[in-house]
């Protein structure tokens, strides 16, 4: 019963986020996954349950929880799956690492190419 | 009737192409002007005349409603628009490669004619496209025939996915092809030059006109797919990091590493070895596309026509070309010299910058796009690799990659010297500030992205500009001002994408509300109001139109259509356009309110000078080809000095 009256008044407030809120929960949805999906935010996609998603980060932050704790409640139901931005572990640590490395090979190449000359001129 | 002479039309191009293969490949090695070199060149006349032919009759085919054909009836339906039945002829899987084949033919004769100037190096170029295209008609022939027949055949077929029936999207996948396909000549000039023991700077030369117009239509067609998916899906976004446009992204990267680097190669004997291994990798990127959208790998909202045993197929085409095209190069990298350095203020060393960071960003979109599939296949928990990754790996590469456009032009070659670059470069250091100064005013409390974006945006335009009043006077012939205007044009589109991208990823915060008639919701200082909703059906759907009046005393129309044949809904998105950007509302579904009255559905946003990244795109194009029309008067020039 009061669980009913809980839902029921966050239902009501999801409808009215200030503006502020309104905005933080549309960048929260964007980097969450609509799980039925393929590849799509749940902020891009018309899936019923995209939907569901949206209505239930609303009334989280409604119900005034900060960013990092509606990610949580998500990630416990869906699994890691649902964030679109990987969080940075061993796992992933090449994904994050590949710029760095891109630019560390393709950098020292171009310093090789460039010195090129000093090295035949001092030949 | 047709299919059969549809299918043994696509069984000749195979079997020229096999020819042209064999015969280019005797006739490089006797000096390229042999009898087997002409017998050769008239095999890919033969190849490209089968392969038009068999599309001709694909399109026949579709235009007749043949039913009895698996791939008509697939993607076709009686009361579809001509236009549409057309168009579809490339909506689907066999016949999209059926198209890929035709190009890479069309471009086997270009080779032909107006490839490489010394004629073994011509006849081995043409010698390898036709091994790609003996690949890919294979594919056709054993894997993918359009031809095949349906027993029984439908009396009705199951239409082209209605979101597809669109006129941008029904010029998408052409462009798109000619872009792929065409850094097919690229793979085949850069192989057959390492076969032929032949400079980088003479690779370079050859090869540069087929990777500029490539790029340039690869650009197009990319365009042109974005600004369909703005105002067709209904989700305001414009791109995705969506896996398929990954795909066709990478080869964009490199393919833009590439037309800049071959300069530096061409003019200045810079990077051989990179510019060679850049055509061979940008055209194994695009077979790689082809394998991740189709094989059904990876899932994505456009990926179509799925199939393993397709999958297969591709990846084997993607290994041969990959293993032949790399092995020779491992081989023969070493002839091709190292070129003699440049100091760090010289334009090579902005070209190689240029380069590092667009092929970064082809990296790490590379591994972006295979990390979940790697995770998966190493059997841990399942990753998500989307959007928010994306900007923050690859966005700053790109960033920083804008910084340097605007000085490069000004650079002079190898031995550098910044001082005379700086001087006449010093209005354009003045807009700088004056720059961020107005976006951070006009977007007061803006993300710094925003800030940032729009100055450098306005940093590569003014750049561009003075590079353009810098260079125009000093062009003497008619060549040399394609290719100033070109790279002016060019660099000003790169800075037009950058300040609409930047200005669209600051928007206000869309509106997403239920309305009622004559209930009336704000976004960005604007007042819609839902006037009214009415019928307004097209010849192969049922539509509800809306009629939303926006304050100021214009109005916006968007649709809500049930296409039966497919029965599919789709949404057609109302704009209202102006100079300051765009208004940008959907319908979806009407739901019963309480008191039995009806409310809409409607999404609602405000797309800050979304049109820049139209016109930015638009200006990449025509810099390309006026690049290109360069490239070509140049070559003229010296074959008929020569």
């Amino acid at each position: 019963m009061i669980a009913a009256l809980l839902m029921a008044l966050a239902l009501q407030a999801s409808t009215g986020l200030a503006p502020q809120e309104e905005a933080r929960a549309q960048n929260l949805m964007r980097e969450v996954r609509c799980m039925v999906c393929a590849g799509e935010s749940v902020l891009d996609s018309s899936a019923p349950m995209a939907g569901d998603m949206r209505r239930f980060i609303r009334e989280e932050i409604a119900a005034g929880r900060d960013d990092e704790a509606v990610r949580g409640a998500l990630v416990s139901r869906f699994g890691h799956e649902v964030l679109m931005r990987p969080p940075v572990e061993t796992r992933t640590l090449p994904l994050w690492l590949a710029p760095v490395i891109f630019l560390l090979i393709g950098g020292s190449l171009l310093i090789g190419a460039m010195r090129r000359k000093a090295v035949r001129d001092r030949l | 009737m047709i299919a059969e002479l549809g299918r043994f039309l696509i069984a000749l191009a195979l079997i020229a192409s096999i020819a042209q293969m064999a015969l280019g490949w005797v006739g490089a090695a006797q000096g390229g002007r042999s009898a087997y070199a002409q017998a050769g060149r008239t095999a890919s006349l033969a190849a490209l005349v089968t392969s038009a032919g068999a599309f001709a009759l694909l399109i026949v085919a579709f235009i007749q409603s043949d039913f009895s054909i698996a791939y008509v009836a697939g993607h076709s339906h009686v009361d579809k628009p001509l236009f549409y039945k057309v168009a579809a002829a490339w909506g689907g899987h066999e016949g999209s490669m059926l198209l890929w084949c035709l190009i890479l033919a069309l471009f086997g004769f270009g080779l032909t004619r107006i490839g490489p100037a010394e004629p073994a190096f011509r006849a081995r170029s043409v010698s390898l496209q036709a091994l790609l295209q003996s690949l890919f008609f294979g594919f056709l022939v054993f894997a993918s025939n359009p031809f095949d027949r349906l027993d029984p055949a439908p009396l009705q077929g199951r239409d082209l996915n209605p979101i597809l029936q669109d006129p941008a999207l029904a010029i998408h996948p052409p462009l798109l092809y000619l872009g792929y396909v065409g850094l097919s000549a690229a793979f085949a000039i850069a192989a057959a030059g390492l076969i032929q023991k032949v400079s980088g700077r003479e690779i370079a030369r050859a090869l540069r006109p087929w990777a500029t117009g490539a790029w340039a239509s690869l650009t197009a067609g990319i365009a042109l797919g974005s600004w369909w998916a703005y105002y067709e899906l209904g989700w305001g976004g414009w791109w995705f990091w969506d896996p398929v446009e990954n795909a066709s992204f990478m080869p964009w990267l490199l393919g833009a590493a590439l037309v800049h680097s071959a300069i530096a190669t061409e003019k200045r004997g810079a990077f051989p070895g990179w510019t060679v291994f850049l055509a061979l990798l940008a055209y194994v990127l695009s077979i790689l596309g082809a394998f991740l959208v189709r094989s059904g790998v990876i899932t994505s909202v456009h990926a179509f026509a799925l199939d393993p045993e397709r999958g297969v197929w591709i990846l084997a085409m993607l290994g041969v070309s990959a293993v032949s095209g790399f092995g020779l190069f491992a081989a023969r990298a070493g002839q091709l010299g190292e070129g003699d350095g440049f100091e760090p203020t010289s334009r090579e060393a902005f070209i190689g910058a240029n380069n590092l960071l667009l092929a970064a960003a082809a990296g790490v979109v590379l591994v972006g796009t295979l990390y979940p599939l790697f995770v998966e296949l190493l059997g841990g928990a399942p990753v998500s690799v989307g959007a928010p990754y994306f900007d923050a790996a690859a966005t700053p590469l790109l960033i920083l990659t804008l910084l340097l456009v605007p000085l490069a032009p000004f650079l002079p070659w190898t031995n550098g010297g910044a001082r005379p670059a700086l001087k006449q470069m010093r209005a354009a250091f003045a807009l700088v500030p004056v720059a961020a100064a107005g976006v951070a005013l006009v977007w007061f409390g803006a993300p710094l992205l925003a800030v940032t974006g729009g100055a450098l945006g306005v940093w590569a335009m003014a750049g561009a500009a003075m590079d353009a009043f810098n260079a125009m006077p000093l062009a003497r012939t008619r060549a040399l001002k394609f290719a100033a205007a070109g790279r002016a044009m060019a660099h000003a589109g790169v800075g037009f994408l950058a300040l609409g991208a930047a200005a669209d990823a600051s928007r206000p915060a869309d509106v997403n509300i239920a309305l009622g008639r004559g209930e009336s919701i704000e976004i960005a200082g604007r007042t819609l109001t839902l006037a009214e909703i009415r019928r307004a059906d097209g010849a192969n759907y049922l539509a509800d139109r809306a009629r939303i009046d926006v304050s100021g005393g214009r109005s916006i129309s968007p649709e809500r259509r049930y296409y039966w044949a497919a029965d599919t809904h789709t949404r057609e998105v109302g704009l209202g356009s102006s100079i300051t950007g765009d208004l940008y509302v959907s319908i979806g579904e009407a739901r019963p309110r309480e008191d039995g009255s009806a409310a809409y559905e409607i999404r609602a946003a405000f797309h800050p000078l979304v049109w820049m990244l139209g016109l930015g795109a638009f200006l990449i194009v025509l810099g390309g080809f006026s690049a290109l029309t360069a490239q070509i008067l140049t070559r003229r020039q010296r074959g008929a000095q020569a």
